[in-house]
């Protein structure tokens, strides 16, 4: 998904200092990324001497902390995170890593951008950061030297260019960093193209699932219910009685496999969903739950279907687990939608503890939301309270 | 007993209007989507009607807000709900509608042709009838109920079901005697006001069941 960029422009004075002191992180990231420039850019003729090998073992690494933390500022100007397009070195040794970082063109666009940042980055901070001092100079520069009272002509118009050009120029600065920092047109095609096999994959698992439960549940009870009704017509003349109970085992065959359907159903789509939509289904879910749950919700209108559902079965798996483990007192759950996403906050004052990478579940509601670009971020300290934030982009009709 | 009838699948349909005029039910008008049912309610005037939640046009909870409405409508009007699955939530709803004369069952339960019928019966009195389902879940979620002895539970449940005494009686194959004495220590142990009448006893039931869930 092409992340759009939502310039954060507020005209308050302390976003505008804020704006101001992000520059000067800009300025002074500009040294590691100048100092880590030439160290790389002379230990890569050194790793035919071996050399080089021992001193870019800490310098890659470095470089990548500093870019995470380019990643982490552009991000924040640009209002959009920016994936980490490294390959993967988990699990490898200290040779294989490094054979494997040598070949990823994303370390060497991070080298790249040290030298970027250490030229064009440094020359745009500056540019950006000036316009503050500048001001205060013009200001109080009349009264210190006694002498040219132009300077205040020339201080409103730098502190107009400070107040407008700030944002913008930051824009670029973050803009410079994602171009050089995020993954690649690629990547993200790869990405969204392993996400979509995935969700492919599952869909294609959950079809064969509801196949096989049916299979196994309604239809083989109706199987035996029309075998007990055929057996009862044979019999009713000469045995009455055993046709009776025959009759008799067929209505419970016939409710065991209504049940079976139902939950075959709830499973693919709860009726109360269609019925009432996302909040009137929790609602209703939290009704047949044994702790007592609060559901608020600020939502005008209502998610596509998919999303409506995949949003639905995460809260309930989240619900689930608060029944199942988190020994809590009370849950709440909070739906939202920020004009972009939608929101749903999962809350319990349990035990704490929850860990996405344990259990099935909470990876299933992963892989659901991943569907649609949703992402999840579970906070569970030990000791609780944990609260689970679903976040999906979706519009609502 | 005129009943004016809303269901959409003609199976269904026509099998309920057998077993309600093999009983003796007199069903004035088959409705199979809400704009007939709404008319039927406005012209023949019945005094039950029996409707599914889910309806033409949009087959989603129209058929439950027709009845609902038609009781603002005319308060007190028997209505008896019928659904492929049952959910607290329009259990809740129905209830809040008025006093009694509402029942909310499972269509499983039309199969069990004596005990329909007992609910049919129990709703145009002016009781009021849950299906079981729906009372286990209010059960489980009741705290308090642990001073009940098992056997009391049982009686609570099938008291929120909304059976009379009698009822429970042939089910639990006791006398009435004993019901009335289980019942009678129930309404003890939860600080409920003693009331003679079955109805006004399962309404005072269901509402603690709900202040509790």
């Amino acid at each position: 998904m092409t992340q759009v960029a939502h310039p954060r422009i507020s005209p308050s004075w302390e976003q505008h200092l804020r704006y101001s002191a992000t520059a000067a992180c800009y300025l002074v990231l500009v040294i590691p990324a100048f100092a880590l420039f030439l160290v790389v850019a002379i230990s890569i003729p050194l790793v035919l001497i071996t050399a080089g090998v021992f001193v870019l073992a800490f310098a890659v690494p470095l470089t990548r902390r500093l870019t995470d933390l380019h990643r982490r500022l552009a991000g924040e100007i640009l209002g959009a995170r920016i994936e980490s397009p490294y390959r993967s070195t988990e699990g490898m040794g200290a040779f294989s890593r490094m054979a494997s970082c040598a070949s990823d063109p994303a370390r060497w666009r991070d080298f790249a951008f040290l030298f970027v940042s250490a030229t064009a980055g440094f020359a745009l901070a500056i540019l950006t950061i000036i316009w503050l001092p500048a001001t205060i100079w013009y200001l109080i520069a009349p009264i210190v030297t006694f002498g040219n009272f132009w300077y205040w002509l020339l201080a409103p118009i730098s502190f107009l260019i400070w107040w407008f050009g700030t944002p913008l120029l930051l824009q670029v600065l973050a803009l410079l960093s994602r171009s050089l920092l995020g993954p690649t047109r690629a990547q993200r095609l790869a990405a969204l193209e392993s996400s979509r096999t995935e969700t492919i994959d599952h869909s294609a698992a959950e079809v064969r699932r509801i196949e096989r439960d049916l299979h196994d549940g309604a239809q083989a009870r109706m199987v035996s219910v029309g075998m007990s009704v055929g057996l009862a017509s044979e019999l009713v003349h000469r045995d009455p009685k055993a046709a009776a109970d025959l009759l008799a085992e067929a209505g419970v065959m016939t409710n065991a496999a209504l049940e079976d359907l139902r939950m075959v159903v709830r499973g693919i789509r709860p009726p109360v969903l269609a019925d009432r939509g996302l909040v009137g289904a929790l609602e209703a879910l939290s009704l047949d739950l044994s702790l007592p749950v609060t559901v608020t919700a600020d939502l005008v209108g209502r998610p596509p279907d998919p999303v409506e559902s995949a949003a639905y079965f995460a809260a309930a798996e989240c619900l689930a687990n608060v029944v199942k483990h988190a020994d809590a007192s009370q849950a709440w759950v909070r739906i939202a939608h920020d004009g972009a996403a939608l929101w749903l906050q999962i809350g319990d004052d349990g035990v704490g503890g929850a860990d996405a990478t344990r259990g099935t579940g909470l990876a299933g509601i992963i892989r659901r939301l991943d569907a649609f670009d949703g992402r999840i971020g579970i906070d569970s300290p030990i000791g609780g309270p944990t609260v689970v934030t679903m976040e999906v982009p979706c519009a609502l009709s | 007993m005129r009943v004016v009838l809303a269901e959409d699948l003609a199976l269904l349909r026509d099998g309920l209007t057998r077993i309600l005029q093999a009983y003796g039910y007199d069903v004035v008008a088959a409705a199979d989507d809400v704009d007939a049912l709404e008319e039927a309610l406005r012209e023949m005037k019945p005094d039950l009607a029996i409707v599914d939640v889910r309806m033409p046009p949009t087959f989603t909870d129209e058929g439950l807000r027709a009845a609902i409405e038609a009781r603002r409508v005319r308060p007190g009007l028997p209505v008896l709900v019928l659904s492929q699955y049952v959910e607290q939530l329009y259990a809740r709803e129905l209830l809040a509608s008025g006093d009694g004369a509402v029942g909310y069952l499972l269509k499983d339960r039309v199969a069990d042709v004596a005990t329909f019928i007992d609910a049919v019966r129990t709703i145009s009195e002016g009781g009021t009838v849950l299906d079981p389902q729906v009372v286990a879940t209010l059960l489980s979620k009741a705290a308090p109920l642990s001073r009940l002895t098992p056997r009391e539970r049982e009686v609570l449940g099938l008291m929120a079901e909304g059976r009379s005494n009698a009822a429970i009686a042939s089910r639990l194959f006791v006398t009435e005697k004993a019901v009335s004495k289980h019942t009678n220590s129930i309404f003890t142990k939860l600080d409920l006001p003693v009331a003679s009448d079955d109805n006004r006893r399962v309404r005072a039931v269901l509402t603690y069941l709900q202040g509790q869930g």
